[in-house]
């Protein structure tokens, strides 16, 4: 009995030794105080995406893209157009928020489908690997050398009844494949590890031990790869609308403001249709690549700063 | 060797009838045939039809698709109806503009990126590295085309240093020397911004083969060997990092043809993008139709490309 009570003691003693790692949210809040960069960029990220967010919801949708002729073309300031306005007379202010609410619904929802496809898709290959891996990896490196670009732009073209849910379908159907490949890799370096060999030898099911065991530790890369995406679809949705095949007509996206720049007429004399739009995607692009930059850093213990 | 090159292209079989395949979905998915363009109040339906089926429009699409397939190899890619002549010449007109300004993009890139990715990794940690890192963050961070078109705007419209559109001046005369000189100042600021842009990439490869390769054992050797350092530097270290850059190569044909689309249309430069976009516009399907082909082969081109230059240049990855 003593002996067993010494050894019991011998043990808690052990544990209590043993600091608990720190949690991923902790690690993530180290690394953004090391950084002021980072903190900046979120703080910048989360105003532009909530504001746009909740400003849109309080406008008036009929009115924003109501054509008032008498107003063209007016400088900002001007008749009281705190931004101006632009070729169909229409207050650029309001407009502008509407289109960058449009553009980071988008670029979001694109985001979020593609890591629910990639997760899983990667998951799958990476955990079973054999046939299946073989299969969705040949299907990937296919995917990954067509002329996206060019497809996208078909497609948007070309499919009836076009609309923005379509536009997120199509934009995901190229995206997805990045996700995969980098979340199969992930998993198939946790695969080998001893908690994994022990929960299938103590007969716990693949499911559970797919998105109970694994995921779970490969959260940070995902939530880092998911930051990265929006900033990716933000810029993809908005390119697209610059050329001309972003959402319908007559809903706004920021790519459709900054489209305006490519008249000569425009560029330089009426600047404040496109540039404001062009500033707020910069800022916005920048600054969520930044946070999704620390993420990385705080995800891999190697380059972690703080 | 051999059997890996000879392997890597039965790869690219199915690729590539795969990739026919898809864009002849695509292609029949657009609305309107070749004779749409032709139709006139005047017009018979009848006679419509006739043609039609003549062309074998109404024939099992197995049946069209091997046709088109057979006068793909012959190089008939069919007639742009915008332009009222066969696609084959359009896009070969096209893509004579668009490798140029892909190669001069391809020698700015090398030029900027190779010096800063060798400098970034020999010094690691320096502040010109930190400096470097900074740039290739903001460089990925930064939509393309909002970089272009504020380099458009900045140094071709404010502070007019280059043309700002169309890839030669309308007031000279073709293959004289001040034609040439007015197309190279066409394409120096699309091709300058453009390479900047394709720059991060190869900066961020060379840095980290630069780190790798200076702590293997052959460098540590070489120097044990009492090797002067900057020969050490230059054939061990440099070298070895330099091969898979060289092997990248053929998978870069792939950013400069999805990024020629925006380039092009910014600076109105009249390449194989800007043709794809204005086509989009006209509704010129067979002229969108062998484009997305083309792209798509040029793709599957480049990566095999650069497969075989690895597997020439890295004996590890060769398969038996």
């Amino acid at each position: 009995m003593d002996n067993k009570e010494a050894n019991q003691v011998v043990v808690t003693a052990a544990t209590a030794e043993i600091k608990p790692s720190p949690s991923a949210f902790r690690v993530i809040l180290r690394e953004f105080l090391k950084d002021k960069v980072a903190i900046v960029s979120f703080v910048l990220a989360v105003v532009i995406m909530l504001g746009c967010v909740i400003w849109a919801a309080f406008l008036n949708h009929d009115t924003i893209a109501e054509v008032d002729i008498m107003n063209r073309y007016l400088a900002p300031g001007v008749n009281g157009f705190v931004l101006g306005t632009d070729e169909g007379g229409r207050d650029l202010l309001p407009y502008l928020v509407m289109a960058a609410r449009n553009s980071i619904g988008i670029g979001v929802s694109v985001a979020l489908l593609n890591e629910i496809i990639g997760i899983f898709l990667g998951t799958v290959s990476g955990y079973f690997g054999g046939w299946i891996d073989n299969i969705i990896m040949r299907v990937v490196d296919f995917w990954m050398v067509l002329p996206s670009m060019l497809i996208i732009i078909v497609l948007v073209s070309i499919v009836p009844n076009y609309n923005g849910v379509k536009l997120v379908l199509i934009m995901t159907i190229f995206s997805w494949t990045a996700t995969t490949r980098l979340i199969r890799s992930q998993v198939l370096s946790q695969g080998r590890r001893d908690y994994v060999m022990a929960s299938k030898t103590s007969g716990t099911s693949n499911l559970k031990i797919m998105f109970g065991g694994v995921l779970p530790n490969i959260s940070s890369i995902i939530i880092t790869d998911l930051t990265l995406t929006v900033a990716s679809s933000i810029g993809i949705e908005s390119g697209l609308a610059f050329l001309g095949f972003g959402l319908p007509n007559g809903t706004p996206s920021l790519g459709t403001l900054i489209g305006y720049a490519t008249q000569p007429e425009i560029i330089i004399d009426r600047w404040w249709v496109w540039l404001p739009a062009a500033l707020l995607l910069l800022v916005l692009s920048m600054s969520i690549n930044f946070v999704g930059q620390a993420l990385k850093r705080a995800a891999d213990s190697r380059q972690r700063r703080g | 060797m051999w059997k890996t090159i000879l392997r890597r292209f039965l790869v690219m079989i199915p690729q590539l009838i795969l990739l026919s395949v898809l864009v002849f979905v695509l292609a029949k998915m657009m609305p309107g045939d070749p004779f749409t363009g032709m139709i006139t109040p005047q017009t018979d339906p009848k006679q419509l039809d006739a043609l039609r089926a003549a062309a074998g429009l109404n024939d099992p699409w197995w049946t069209q698709y091997f046709r088109w397939v057979g006068n793909l190899f012959q190089g008939d890619l069919g007639n742009s109806y915008a332009y009222r002549r066969p696609v084959t010449g359009l896009i070969g007109d096209r893509a004579v503009n668009t490798f140029w300004l892909a190669l001069f993009t391809l020698v700015i890139s090398y030029a900027i990126s190779i010096p800063l990715g060798v400098i970034a990794g020999r010094f690691e940690d320096s502040n010109r590295d930190k400096a470097i890192q900074v740039y290739t963050f903001i460089l990925l961070a930064v939509p393309s085309f909002v970089f272009l078109l504020f380099s458009l705007l900045i140094f071709g419209y404010i502070l007019d240093w280059f043309p700002t559109s169309g890839y030669v001046s309308l007031n000279v005369d073709a293959g004289t020397p001040a034609y040439w000189l007015s197309r190279f100042q066409h394409i120096l600021l699309p091709g300058l911004t453009a390479g900047l842009l394709s720059t991060s990439g190869t900066i961020q490869y060379l840095r980290a083969g630069v780190i790798d390769n200076t702590n293997e054992d052959f460098v540590r050797t070489a120097r044990s060997k009492g090797v002067p350092e900057r020969v050490v530097f230059s054939k061990h270290i440099l070298r070895n990092s330099l091969l898979p850059i060289a092997a990248f190569m053929g998978n870069s044909i792939t950013g400069l043809l999805g990024g020629s689309i925006y380039v092009e249309t910014i600076f109105s430069y009249q390449g194989m993008g800007q043709l794809f976009i204005s086509s989009i516009g006209t509704r010129d399907y067979s002229v969108i139709t062998a484009l997305t082909l083309l792209f798509g082969f040029l793709t599957l081109l480049g990566n095999l490309l650069s497969d075989i230059i690895m597997s020439i240049v890295d004996p590890r990855i060769r398969v038996e």
